[in-house]
């Protein structure tokens, strides 16, 4: 190999002259194997060496020509999103560059030129944890005026909570307020954004030319891989054999907890401690035929889903959203039934009462309430599509290797005279047994990963929240690991619901997991939670702290994560002797540093 | 002895502290349901087992969940006795922290099942408010004594019951360990010196079970205690004790050098030298007893192994008390007594019977609702007897009909449910709380006597007065080696049948069938039934009509039980 050509490539000269090095004095076999290792890093992306809390590498020269794609995303797919857009910008010839929100400098946006924002919005209208410093930046009195800025947003979201969106749209307004330039309306998505979160990215791409002058308009890929490493995702899931689904509650628990797991052998799916697995769920049969009565309507009629001809029953079984309610829907029901408490209750358009029945009717409920006379076509037009369920992993695959351990609460209870089930969870809990398939991708969660072997680990998880912490007690045991382990667990009961309750004794017994403290709520009158357990021990805790510790919290995004979240605040206040405000600038301080991570929900 | 040759019990006793261990720790652990495992031995001293809920151990580990721990917790009642008041606390105790029931025992005490680890402390704690405790009431140390509950004589009760009492306050251990842990929480003071006068630090070798009793009943089963008292009463007056040593049910399947054993009489002497006997039987199977084997660590083996007339001398040396002849005394009967009787001084007994001890509310049959009932409303005693059952003392002429009308609506009277082959049964425990069952006990029995009744009454023998005990295995608490039909579980389903027993508890049976199941019982027994209905003697029992006919070997002492 003679030189490399400069200018036309996506590295700068450093960099060029770093793989020039690097190849020189290679034999073409050698080359072939680089041109596949190549080849495979990228496609694990950020998994291979980034430890967490290390920004990704930071941009050479902000202000040069460039799409900057800013993700902020509880879940990996905001972060797949924006490196869609950024190999499509790149593929073009256009400098392009996803960063987390979490590791950009809010000051440095007023040297940008051009922004995509991809970011999601969880719970009640809550940014997600990555975005959370960012946006407060954002919407005080301190961000600068953008005049130069050219921006777009894309917004995820589930429609069935009421503040749909909401952190997008506080970018996407508080952007043109400081004076942006916004060149594409803001996209809104909910959960089947596939097809909303394609078609923006095609219309920011084609843009491109005429906001970035920079690149020729072609670039012959320089290396070519000679293997293809395979990654299975979204459009192409791997069916997983299910090993195991084992009910972990006991006999007397209000609840029904699964341990699932799923075989991966010959997959090639690679995760980390952290990870979620996306699961292809499909809907409870029995509430699919019960809609089809409940509507008179035929599951063999046709219909067309995305240009897809299909019947009914598959329709409502396999691709569309049939049990939480979007608002979305809810308007168009109430048009088509004509229902006046319907209609004004949408008028009125109280977030608060929208949010309780919306929280608490599923789609059959309102169908049942409200009758109205619709076809399979019209009816099929007010769902959502059916979108894939993720579970955080509850498995190391240095422990496991080829499979993957899920920790599913299955939704099942009664409401308005009738049973109600969660599709996913009851997907899987009831109906997969041992040998059934079940189609799966992982998705990446850099913002939650395990810090280096000797700093100690502090993980607050109860409910099924405990899941990740199986994977990082089970890897760090796996590797060796030295920092010291504390683990706070919470549920109902004692007796039925201390989930993996023999595993974490074990750890316990060989030294592994050096402090455990447990809540459960039910177990005596007065109710005690995880973050009462957190405060009790907040001397320890403190000193924890001190030592450099890491914090993890995963669980319900709705109460329990800003619980947790002010008990931190009341043990960094009592123990430094703080003043709440400088307790809250300490524990974002950790959260800055990647010291305070979550995986809430 | 050398350390290593101890076991590990004993290690544990050892290193107690005087049963302290960490129990204090163990019941702070909140990370498991029990208590650590050298702390399963130090708690037994206390009066609390773990156990678990064996029905569905291999489900919770299946589901990553540790064993459903709960304790059981014996409460020292000597004799039996119990005030209303004690009654009722006893009541609230299980309605409130255990299983919604009371379990009467074998040695006249109560347990409480099914109580977990986080309401122990309370449970105790309301017992000692009941002003009941749980001391010694398991563990190697004197349990709970026995007297007998005599509701013809209440004179003489009254004496003997104190004597009872008087013999458990002196062996109970004095360790403050059991305020310190359950109730006070006090530590004791590093320059305190704490003494066990009578037991020393590491405890006895194994069990101790003393009891009285008082002829011609033998309804304690004085045979098959470690120390018993003959009480031999003349002019309405304790004249003194035959005092017998070395008796004791427990065995091993398969190993024949484990036995049960029926005291022997080692002499008699005056009510004066009571606990001084008693404390020198104690102190020398302290130290005689065998501490490398707890299968063979029992006073019997003891005796056994040195000969009775040795231990006689050591007792008389220790106790500086010399023992004459035995008085002649006679047994007609090991069971209990039922129904209304009037005793010496005009008062009311009604001994009730309460099938294997479980007082509980079971559909139509409420005796936990009936027996709060009958506490609540009158001023009586409650007594309970060496069978699992209770007598309702103490009762005047005019609450009589009271109480009748009391146990006609809770559908508890004893003519109801009890043939009399079920009037005298007994079973312990086992399933499923039980760590040593082997099979079905109490859950099981009932059923099998209703196919026995079906037999018998078709052999016109309904009123026949047979003993029948059955246990979930080999250690005996139902005391089945001394039944007429003893059933001992070997295995899930499966039995081995001893036969032969005397109806006073006088005579070990034999073992007649090994690891049978029911059908097997039912097709033995059937023709023993048909020939003792044909060719029985006027009056007599089942057991020796069987050993009379040659029909079953007669065994003439507890190591030869095994001979073929």
């Amino acid at each position: 190999m003679s030189s490399l050509p400069a200018g036309i490539l996506p590295l700068d000269l450093q960099q060029t002259n770093n793989l020039q090095a690097a190849v020189s004095g290679l034999t073409p076999l050698q080359l072939q194997w680089v041109s596949g290792y190549a080849a495979g890093l990228a496609a694990a992306g950020e998994r291979a060496d980034t430890p967490a809390g290390v920004p990704a590498a930071t941009v050479a020269n902000a202000g040069d020509e460039r799409l900057t794609v800013l993700y902020g995303s509880q879940t990996g797919n905001g972060e797949a999103l924006a490196r869609t857009l950024v190999g499509q910008a790149k593929a073009k010839g256009f400098a392009a560059e996803a960063v987390s929100l979490a590791d950009y400098k809010p000051s440095k946006l007023k040297r940008e030129s051009l922004v995509s924002f991809v970011i999601s919005t969880h719970g009640e209208g809550d940014p997600p944890d990555d975005a959370e410093l960012f946006r407060e930046f954002l919407l005080s009195d301190n961000a600068p005026p953008l005049k130069h800025l050219k921006y777009s947003v894309l917004a995820l979201g589930d429609s069935s909570y009421v503040n749909f969106c909401q952190t997008g749209r506080e970018f996407d307004s508080r952007l043109n307020e400081l004076g942006a330039e916004r060149i594409e309306a803001l996209q809104e998505c909910d959960l089947d954004y596939d097809e909303a979160a394609s078609g923006w990215t095609r219309r920011i791409v084609e843009a491109l030319p005429d906001l970035l002058a920079t690149g020729e308009a072609s670039v012959a890929p320089l290396l070519r891989a000679v293997t293809t490493v395979s990654e299975f995702d979204k459009s192409n899931p791997f069916p997983a054999e299910v090993l195991v689904n084992q009910k972990i509650t006991g006999g007397s628990s209000s609840k029904d907890v699964r341990h699932i797991e799923l075989s991966i052998e010959g997959s090639r799916l690679r995760y980390e401690p952290g990870d979620s697995l996306a699961v292809i769920v499909e809907n409870p049969p029995p509430l699919v035929a019960e809609l089809l009565t409940e509507l008179k309507l035929d599951g063999d009629s046709i219909v067309t889903v995305r240009d897809k001809r299909l019947t009914l029953v598959d329709a409502l079984t396999k691709t569309m959203e049939i049990t939480s309610v979007s608002l979305g829907f809810l308007r168009e029901w109430s048009a088509m039934s004509g229902d006046a408490g319907l209609k004004s209750m949408l008028e009125a358009n109280d977030p608060q009462a929208l949010s309780a029945f919306i929280d608490g009717y599923q789609i059959i409920d309102v169908v049942r309430q409200f009758p109205a006379a619709v076809d399979a076509h019209q009816f099929v037009a007010t769902l959502r599509r059916l979108s894939p369920r993720s579970y955080s992993i509850a498995s190391s695959l240095a422990a496991n290797p080829d499979e993957v351990h899920l920790t599913v609460a299955a939704v099942r209870y009664e409401a308005f005279g009738r049973k109600h089930w969660g599709a996913a969870s009851t997907h899987l809990a009831d109906r997969l047994a041992p040998g059934d398939r079940v189609a799966v991708y992982v998705e990446r969660n850099s913002r939650f990963r395990l810090p280096e072997a000797s700093a100690p680990v502090i993980m607050i998880g109860p409910g099924t929240g405990v899941a990740p912490f199986r994977a990082f007690l089970q890897h760090r045991v796996e590797a060796g690991a030295n920092g010291e382990n504390w683990l706070f667990f919470g549920d109902r009961n004692f007796d039925s619901d201390f989930l993996y309750q023999l595993e974490w004794q074990r750890y316990r017994k060989q030294g592994q997991l050096q402090r455990f403290d447990v809540a459960f709520s039910r177990d005596q009158r007065r109710k005690v939670y995880v973050q009462d357990r957190i405060r009790e021990n907040a001397a320890e805790l403190n000193r924890w702290i001190d030592k450099g510790a890491y914090i993890y919290v995963c669980g319900d995004a709705k109460r329990m994560a800003s619980d947790v979240n002010d008990a931190l605040i009341d043990v960094l206040a009592t123990e430094n002797g703080l003043d709440r405000a400088a307790a809250e600038q300490k524990l974002k301080a950790l959260r800055s540093a990647g010291r305070y991570q979550r995986d809430v929900y | 002895m050398s350390d290593l040759d101890l076991t590990e019990v004993e290690r544990i006793k050892a290193a107690s502290r005087h049963l302290r261990g960490t129990l204090a720790e163990s019941l702070n652990d909140p990370l498991t349901g029990a208590i650590a495992d050298p702390d399963t031995q130090v708690s037994k001293f206390h009066g609390i087992y773990q156990q678990d809920d064996r029905d569905i151990r291999s489900e919770r580990t299946r589901q990553k969940l540790e064993p459903a721990y709960s304790f059981m917790i014996r409460a020292r009642i000597p004799g039996g006795l119990l005030t209303t008041s004690q009654w009722l606390g006893m009541d609230r105790i299980a309605t409130q922290h255990a299983n919604r029931t009371i379990r009467l025992t074998t040695r006249q005490a109560i347990q409480f099942h099914g109580v977990i680890k986080r309401n122990l402390r309370e449970t105790v704690a309301d017992i000692n408010r009941s002003t009941l405790d749980t001391i010694a009431a398991c563990g190697d140390v004197n349990r709970n004594v026995m007297s007998p509950p005599l509701p013809a004589l209440s004179s003489v009760h009254r004496q003997v019951q104190a004597c009872a009492e008087a013999l458990s306050e002196h062996l109970m251990p004095k360790t403050r360990a059991y305020h310190e842990i359950w109730l006070d929480g006090k530590k004791l003071d590093s320059s305190e010196r704490e003494i066990e006068p009578i037991y020393g630090d590491t405890y006895l070798p194994r069990k101790f079970k003393a009891a009285f009793v008082i002829p011609p009943q033998n309804d304690v089963d004085v045979f098959a205690q470690d120390l018993g008292f003959i009480t031999i009463i003349r002019d309405g007056k304790i004249a003194g004790f035959n005092v017998t040593v070395g008796g004791g049910m427990g065995m091993t399947h398969g190993e024949t050098d484990t036995y049960p054993r029926l005291a022997d009489v080692m002499g008699f002497i005056g009510p004066e030298n009571l606990l001084a006997v008693a404390e020198a039987v104690v102190m020398t199977q302290r130290d005689y007893g065998d501490r490398s084997n707890r299968k063979h660590a029992r006073l019997k083996y003891t005796i056994e192994d040195r000969g009775i007339d040795w231990f006689r001398g050591e007792v008389e040396r220790r106790s500086s008390v010399k023992f004459s002849a035995a008085e002649k005394f006679a047994f007609v009967a090991n069971g209990d007594v039922y129904g209304w009787l009037r005793d010496d001084v005009g008062a009311w007994h009604y001994g009730l019977f309460i099938e294997n001890g479980r007082v509980g509310d079971f559909g139509e049959r409420r005796l936990l609702s009936g027996l709060r009932a009958i506490a609540e409303r009158h001023d009586t005693e409650f007594r309970l007897t060496p069978n699992q059952n209770l007598i309702v003392s103490k009762v005047a002429d005019k609450a009589k009909a009271e109480i009748e009308a009391l146990l006609i609506e809770y559908g508890i009277e004893n003519s109801v449910h009890a043939s009399r082959l079920r009037l005298n049964s007994m079973a312990c425990v086992a399933f499923p709380t039980c760590g040593l069952a082997m099979a079905e006990s109490e859950r099981y029995l009932p059923a099998l006597i209703d196919k026995l009744d079906a037999m018998l009454a078709g052999l016109g023998l309904a009123d026949e007065p047979i003993t029948i005990r059955m246990t979930g295995c080999p250690n005996g608490c139902a005391r089945p080696y001394i039944a007429e039909i003893g059933l001992v579980g070997k295995g899930p389903g499966r039995y081995t049948v001893f036969l032969g027993a005397g109806f006073a508890g006088e005579r070990l049976g034999a073992p007649v069938l090994d690891n049978a199941n029911e059908a097997e019982v039912l097709e033995t027994l059937q023709p023993l039934f048909t020939d003792f209905a044909a060719q029985r003697d006027e009056g007599e029992h089942f057991g020796d009509f069987l050993v009379r006919t040659g029909t079953v070997r007669e065994v003439r002492a507890g190591r030869q039980i095994h001979e073929r």
